[in-house]
């Protein structure tokens, strides 16, 4: 028996340019994405030292005594705590007001071309806006190094970081409510269930896997964010609570983020530390990695659900 | 099928009924409308093939007074403008299966979420006319409570996407001001279930998901999620029209069994169906209700010409 005959050689040229074209785009990517990793964990790998993880960072410009990055890792833990608190519900509920009730629809436009805009926004422009927000009017929810208000501190810095994950829930939410047909809200209605009793018990649990998509995404961008974290939270490498040494001083306070701290000892910024930013780059790298798996594993879980 | 050997007299019928019916314009085009009247008193399936494989049979109207749940009169619907449903008037009986026949689009459809008011999730409809339960105007009540007295299963089964219990006790949950528990529930639910004839399969299995089950299970679990509010009145619109023939006919035998409870208005596209288990039939046509009577008379001798056309398949 032979097998049956489909050769490429068959295709006209342009088609067969087309195949090969996209396989090498394809090969190349996986070259790129191999490389990035590789390299990184070569470097980092060349500097691994546990001890850096549970050192707090001090000012030195000799890499022997400027401590380890203990300090940049909390600081990303709470922006990514803080800002995920912030976007995830006015997030959700945004989609939930537009695909459930959007009335009147100009409104709804607006709304829908607002969160473009933000998720157009670069994030230093949100980082320029969000330290005049700070200065001039939420001065007593930053840090004052002796009366001087600077605008920056965590919660500065999460409101702004926010906003780049806002766009991402907002768009996860919305197309998971979309795709729960509309025959299934009219069979909790006809069941003498409100509107409100719907999104709760029926919608909302049905869009659990949208919401924890664009959430782990939102995370992703914000994690790797550096604009933000530059301008809001300043170039303390230490935490520094803002006030009498409470979580509300913490969030008051400034610190660094891995990213900052990157920025701040790579060659590619100050290069106070390059080989520590090396490992430093890599612990981001596996964090951000974790938090794409995350939306992968999520992505996977999500079946089908009605039949159409 | 061929594992199941009935009888060789039911043989036939079985074939008939259980192969996937085709479009039913083709079954009938050629017949006289009287071919499919029921032959008088063979209202019964034949001893010995009870059960699922049994051909189901045009069911004996239940004896004794039939009292009036619902009426609709000079009922009309209009989707911005456009006619839906044009004057109708209809009796809804206890104790009685009502079938809407029809074209697709002659608002047959729109007459039964009528019933409900789930028409007003449309924001272009508007409804003219009366429709009451036992004597009182619909409009009058909330319609939240109207909705548990008049509840309703869809074409496609959906269930929620929880487990069977939370599927059942859903329309049960926050009636009231508090949140009745587990243990508080379990007999409603259960009896529902029951009633639905879905016990057998997941009584031991109340808590995996719903979604988990098969269309046809799906389908009874949502009959029985409409049935747990003990309404009066069940709206099916075409609930079996997704559904494999022998989930249609377990459907089709639990719709004769519910009536003795409650009143039954189903819409379906399938004029065999209707045969099968309406008491009463109201045939529509662009809106308009064309012809109602028993399903006999209907089926067997219409006194409209449209009606004698789509029953005997040359249109719709």
């Amino acid at each position: 028996m032979s097998k049956p005959i489909d050769s490429v050689g068959s295709w006209p040229l342009r088609d067969r340019l087309g195949y090969f074209a996209a396989w090498g785009a394809g090969l190349a990517l996986i070259a790129i994405a191999a490389a990035i990793l590789i390299y990184m964990a070569y470097r980092g790998a060349q500097h691994f030292d546990p001890g850096l993880l549970i050192e707090s960072p001090s000012a030195s410009l000799d890499q022997a005594t400027s401590g380890g990055f203990k300090d940049p890792i909390i600081g990303t833990a709470l922006l990514l705590v803080m800002s995920t608190a912030i976007a995830a519900p006015l997030g959700v509920t945004i989609a939930i007001w537009l695909t459930e009730y959007g009335r009147p629809a100009g409104l709804a436009r607006a709304v829908e071309s607002a969160v473009e805009v933000v998720a157009g926004t670069p994030s230093i422009v949100l980082a320029m806006f969000g330290l005049i927000l700070f200065q001039e009017w939420f001065g007593f929810l930053t840090f004052d190094a002796e009366g001087a208000v600077l605008g920056r501190s965590f919660i500065a810095a999460a409101a702004m970081m926010s906003l780049i994950a806002l766009p991402l829930v907002v768009g996860a939410t919305r197309e998971a409510l979309n795709s729960i047909p509309g025959h299934v809200r009219e069979a909790s209605y006809a069941l003498g269930k409100t509107k409100a009793a719907t999104i709760r018990r029926v919608l909302l649990p049905a869009a659990r896997p949208g919401i924890g998509t664009g959430t782990a995404l939102g995370m992703g961008r914000v994690a790797g964010d550096t604009a933000i974290v530059v301008v809001l939270l300043g170039s303390t490498l230490q935490i520094l609570n803002g006030a009498d040494g409470s979580v509300f001083g913490l969030f008051r306070g400034t610190g660094s983020t891995l990213t900052s701290y990157v920025y701040y000892n790579s060659p590619a910024g100050e290069g106070l530390a390059p080989e520590k930013a090396y490992f430093a780059a890599f612990v981001l790298l596996l964090v951000v990695i974790a938090l794409n798996f995350v939306v992968a594993r999520i992505a996977r879980g999500k079946e089908e659900l009605w039949a159409r | 099928m061929g594992a199941m050997s009935p009888p060789e007299e039911t043989r036939d019928e079985r074939d008939v009924i259980l192969t996937p019916p085709p479009p039913v314009r083709r079954i009938l085009v050629d017949d006289e409308p009287t071919v499919v009247q029921p032959p008088p008193g063979n209202g019964h399936v034949p001893q010995g093939t009870a059960g699922l494989a049994a051909p189901l049979r045009r069911a004996e109207p239940l004896a004794g007074p039939k009292s009036e749940r619902m009426s609709i009169e000079g009922v009309s619907i209009a989707y911005g403008g456009k006619l839906a449903v044009d004057s109708v008037s209809l009796p809804v009986r206890q104790g009685e299966v009502l079938a809407l026949i029809g074209p697709s689009g002659c608002g047959k459809t729109t007459l039964l979420r009528s019933l409900n008011r789930l028409v007003e999730i449309t924001p272009t409809a508007v409804r003219s006319g009366t429709i009451s339960l036992d004597g009182e105007d619909i409009d009058s009540m909330e319609v939240t409570a109207l909705r548990r007295r008049v509840s309703m299963v869809f074409q496609q089964p959906n269930p929620f996407p929880m487990s069977v219990f939370d599927n059942v006790a859903y329309a049960l949950r926050e009636q009231g001001s508090g949140r009745p528990g587990k243990d508080a529930l379990m007999s409603y639910v259960g009896d529902a279930l029951v009633r639905a004839g879905l016990w057998d399969e997941v009584g031991a299995t109340l808590d995996h998901p719903a979604l988990r089950l098969s269309g046809g299970q799906q389908q009874r679990l949502c009959i029985a999620r409409a049935l747990a509010a003990r309404p009066e009145v069940l709206l099916l619109d075409e609930p079996c029209s997704a559904l494999d023939p022998r989930s249609t006919q377990v459907i089709e035998e639990l719709i004769l069994k519910l009536r003795e409870e409650v009143a039954v208005v189903i819409v379906t596209h399938n004029m065999q169906q209707a045969l099968r288990i309406a008491d009463h039939v109201g045939f529509m046509y662009l809106g308009e209700l064309v012809e109602y009577g028993p399903a006999e008379q209907v089926f067997g001798a219409p006194r409209e010409q449209r009606t004698r056309e789509y029953v005997g398949g040359a249109f719709g």
